[in-house]
């Protein structure tokens, strides 16, 4: 039978039940082939609940150095006979399927093109261990052990691991040790090792680290200067705040008092999460809130209020699959529109795309200096896969010259000296304004905050040429804005050509490979523009125009970006075609790739929704 | 109609002790109805103010939507304001207070605003005990909207329409005291002998602090059948006692009759005298306080004055322990930690 061969280049996925402690295991493979100098890419794909449901653990291992999915399953290690059905078929052919064989394989579930191999597992506990909790938690170990002797690991990595990921509970680490062994000697005695996958020590990832983009989120506001956290929980968002307060109560406690240098509320709900950021900034603290649509939705008054109003503040978006509750715990790229115009009237939100942890740090921290500075909301785009998963990342890094820009706003001195203050004033032409801080000065510089229309003094008004005149300030605004956002990035294909993609946040890693791909495999070259804010500056129009055809690749039903390109260019339709994923899981390099054929050897798809229904989690080489 | 405050003074006004007049803490010129309660409760908020001599900037006047809350642009000019969105104004405060705990924080409401839209915050609001005041101008319908009921109408009070209100009403002192508030008090807008002092109390008190005022809506809402009309408010509020506010480091001069009165002293040192209370009503007691107004309520009474207050509060700085130093003071040197610990972080990320 085929056999898959390959040396540091592989998918596998474990397909576990929730609940069991599989992700701590799953996770100590990942981190032990990262330790062994290979790029590894890490997807937890999980369901909405606490206990019994299939979960799935893909882990990419690419030393090349690609992140992105795949498409496709080389190894499939099912400890879960719920979804055993499913797993192996997702297999490629050639490929390996590693089950517990306790019970015996159903046998309609054989494939004559997969090499099937039986490890006992639940016997070894069984044998090994009295107490049900040990023998359900060690089971997870035992199949890591397992696949050290399979793919040939260095196995001192993963003693070396298990040291480390206990210190401070060095009880645990030799139990932990010993069921590693159990797996390794079952396979070495049992089976014939090493499959054809292996693995060999590499030297692929620098001085990388493997990091989760909403801890890199929580320290970047850590970073930024952020005193007021408010939010309410929400998956996949909960854990920014979580690593916010995990490093606040390590960095921020005043060391004369020991009493807290941050304020963090959960509020009653995002409405109140959001009230609270505005609130704060108003008043010159540096605050945040961190969400996922459904809080958007709910976020979009207030969000409509800091715009037209003009107060900073700062939101964290970890987009999960909508619409309504939708799949909360399966990613997606689909709040472009809703928070690009979050509001009602006419209103436009600034955006930020980052792409990997280090972006999330950097971005995180910035938004701070751009909400001041620009006086109006932020919002940071992320998603579950870039926030829940390590991702494999630059180290974080922060100058230690860099000072907080806090914007304009006079101060008392200002205003005791006769400074001119009109809080909607426009005294230096770039249509950002002075503020003050509540309490500043006893006789100067007060005003009234409102989310009605107002003159430049802030004085209420309903004059039309008042309100207009405002209106239009908040577009020259806009164009301000677009030179402190970060700018796009863009990769020049090996050659001269007239296709480009265009793509942004965690569709990045993914695209790239899609790319090297086209070039190689099938000599199509392509320029390629990694948008990173809304509004786009003039650099992606010119990108734009400089192409026949743009593809713009996201992960989402309605082409949303693509939308705004259109609405915010004027572009017409036929200059940009969509690459779509919106299945929940994150977009792979095959679906990228093979979308992009079918457009350029077949002409533009049939609208999706009249083709054949395929799921793009599933797509073969 | 005149649409400016003139700006002349008699040029002996009485000053306070940081010498500014009562016309200092006033703001521009009302557009609320003639007659309107909301615009009694302001000159009480400014009386008050000057009284205690605050200084104006150190006070954020906050309100969400609604009639009662276009008022804070009437009073104290000199403070910074926010008009905020419907129904949410207790988390802008939260916030704010979160960002600077050196202000006084003054949350200006409705009954629409509080007990229709906002009741979630306002409940939240009140069981965080956040060191704020909150005045709720209490008409029982909807102003600007042009008089529909709102949740705080007595069942069976009739509006201008005619039409009797046909649910229950929300007792937002009732409320507040279930959801926590440290402070919980009613007045009447016509009442400025007894509302002034109270709003003075609720300054000085340092946790969430309510004061529900009935605040009669001449356009909509002051006609026969109406149980927040003028007229009936005068007839059936009833005190729990009289409140005299003593600011801090001043000499008691009124003499009271022995065992007759309560001193409270509050956490700015100021003190509360309450005297000619009622036997029945022990206002440091939550169940005397609650039981107490449901029996006025069955008898068809408003309870107004100080109907509970607790002289342990711990406002939400206290329960979190937050640093002194009003956070928007804190600068990169106390909030970012440096280079180094990333680099820590990062070596125990590989």
């Amino acid at each position: 039978m085929k056999q898959i061969k390959s040396v540091n280049d592989f998918v596998i996925k474990f397909a576990n039940v929730n609940g069991t402690g599989s992700a701590s295991a799953n996770n100590m493979f990942a981190k032990a082939l990262f330790r062994m100098g290979l790029p590894v890419s890490p997807k937890n794909i999980f369901p909405s609940n606490i206990q019994g449901l299939p979960t799935w653990y893909e882990v990419r291992v690419s030393e090349k150095g690609y992140l992105g999915r795949r498409g496709g399953i080389d190894i499939a290690l099912s400890v879960n006979p719920q979804s055993m059905a499913q797993d192996i078929q997702e297999v490629e052919p050639g490929g390996y399927f590693i089950y517990d064989n306790t019970k015996p394989l159903d046998l309609r579930l054989i494939r004559d093109d997969v090499n099937i191999i039986g490890i006992p597992l639940t016997r070894i506990c069984n044998e090994e261990y009295k107490d049900p909790r040990q023998r359900q938690l060690f089971k997870n170990v035992i199949y890591v052990g397992a696949l050290a002797a399979l793919l040939d690991m260095d196995f001192k990595v993963l003693t070396d691991l298990v040291a480390d990921q206990f210190k401070g509970k060095e009880k645990l680490i030799l139990p932990n040790i010993h069921a590693l062994e159990l797996g390794h000697q079952w396979a070495s005695s049992n089976i014939e090792c090493p499959i054809g996958i292996q693995v060999r020590q590499a030297d692929a990832v620098g001085d990388k680290i493997l990091l989760d983009g909403n801890t890199a989120l929580g320290l970047g506001a850590i970073y930024g200067g952020a005193t007021v956290a408010a939010w309410y929980p929400i998956t996949p968002s909960t854990s920014v705040v979580d690593a916010f307060e995990k490093y606040a109560r390590r960095v921020r406690i005043d060391p004369g008092t020991g009493r807290k240098n941050y304020a963090i509320v959960q509020a009653e709900d995002e409405l109140s999460a959001i009230g609270m950021v505005i609130g704060a900034s108003w008043n010159g603290a540096r605050a945040f809130t961190a969400t996922s649509g459904p809080g958007i939705s709910l976020m979009s008054e207030f969000l409509g209020l800091a715009y037209f109003a003009e107060i900073p503040t700062v939101l964290f978006d970890v987009q999960r699959a909508g619409p309504s509750t939708g799949m909360p715990t399966r990613t997606q790229q689909s709040d472009i529109l809703s928070t690009a115009y979050a509001s009602h009237g006419d209103t436009k939100q600034v955006l930020l795309f980052p792409s990997t942890p280090k972006e999330c740090f950097d971005f995180g921290a910035l938004s701070f200096d751009l909400a001041e500075r620009l006086q109006t909301p932020i919002i940071l785009m992320t998603d579950l896969d870039l926030g829940m998963n390590d991702n494999m990342s630059e180290p974080l890094a922060w100058d230690e010259g860099r000072r907080y820009d806090r914007g304009k706003v006079m101060t008392a001195e200002q205003l005791e000296a006769g400074v001119e203050f009109g809080r909607y004033l426009d005294v230096d032409g770039d249509a950002i304004t002075y503020r003050t801080y509540p309490g500043t000065h006893p006789e100067r510089g007060s005003f009234f905050t409102r989310g009605t229309s107002r003159d430049e003094q802030a004085v209420y008004t309903e004059k039309g040429e008042e309100y207009e005149k405002n209106m239009l300030r908040l577009m020259r605004k806009w164009d301000t804005i677009k030179q402190y956002v970060p700018e796009p990035e863009v990769i020049s294909a090996k050659q001269k050509t007239d296709d480009a993609v265009l793509y942004f946040g965690t569709s990045e890693e993914a695209s790239r490979e899609a790319l090297d791909e086209l070039a190689g495999r099938d000599g199509v070259h392509m320029d390629a523009m990694r948008v990173r804010a809304f509004p786009f500056n003039d650099d992606v129009k010119q990108f734009i125009e400089d192409h026949q055809q743009v593809f713009v690749i996201e992960q989402n039903r309605d082409a949303q970006l693509r939308t705004l390109l259109m609405a915010e260019f004027e572009f017409g339709p036929d200059k940009l075609k969509s690459v779509l994923c919106f299945d929940g899981t994150p977009i792979s390099a095959r679906n990228i790739r093979k979308q992009i054929k079918q457009y350029l050897e077949e002409g533009a798809p049939k609208p999706l929704h009249l083709t054949k229904i395929t799921s793009s989690a599933g797509e073969s080489a | 109609m005149s649409y400016q405050i003139p700006k002349f003074r008699h040029p002996q006004l009485p000053v306070n002790a940081l010498g500014y007049t009562k016309a200092d803490y006033e703001g521009s010129i009302s557009t609320l109805c003639a007659g309107c309660g909301h615009d009694s409760i302001s000159g009480s908020i400014v009386r008050a103010c000057h009284e205690l001599s605050i200084e104006p900037h150190k006070i954020a006047k906050l309100s969400g939507i609604g009639c009662s809350s276009k008022a804070p642009t009437y009073f104290l000019g000199k403070s910074h304001g926010f008009n905020s969105v419907h129904g949410r104004m207790p988390s802008v405060v939260t916030g704010a207070a979160m960002a600077n705990r050196d202000l006084i924080y003054l949350g200006v409401s409705g009954d629409g605003d509080t007990a229709s839209i906002g009741m979630g915050q306002f409940a939240h609001v009140a069981r965080r005990n956040l060191n704020m005041v909150y005045i709720v101008m209490n008409n029982g319908c909807y102003g600007l909207t042009k008089g529909q009921d709102s949740a705080t109408a007595d069942e069976g009070s009739v509006s201008k329409k005619g039409d009797a209100n046909m649910y229950s009403a929300i007792d937002l002192c009732a409320t507040a005291l279930q959801m926590g508030a440290t402070f919980v008090a009613r007045s009447f807008s016509g009442d400025k002998e007894q509302l002034v002092p109270l709003i003075k109390a609720a300054i000085s008190h340092r946790g969430f602090a309510l004061i529900d005022v009935v605040s009669p809506c001449v356009t909509f809402n002051n006609n026969p059948g109406s149980t927040k009309s003028y007229e009936f408010v005068r007839e059936h509020a009833e005190a729990t006692g009289t409140v005299d506010f003593v600011p801090m480091q001043k000499e008691i001069t009124t003499a009271y009759e022995p065992g007759s009165s309560h001193e409270v002293t509050l956490h700015d040192g100021s003190s509360i005298h309450l005297y000619k209370m009622d036997e029945d009503l022990d206002p440091f007691d939550r169940t005397s306080a609650l039981i107490n107004m449901e029996k006025h309520r069955t008898a068809g009474d408003i309870l107004t004055g100080l109907i509970y207050l607790n002289k342990d509060s711990r406002d939400l700085h206290d329960v979190m322990e937050t640093t002194r130093r009003p956070l928007n003071t804190l600068t990169e040197d106390d909030l970012c930690p440096g280079n180094q610990m990333l680099k820590n972080i990062n070596d125990s990320l590989r």
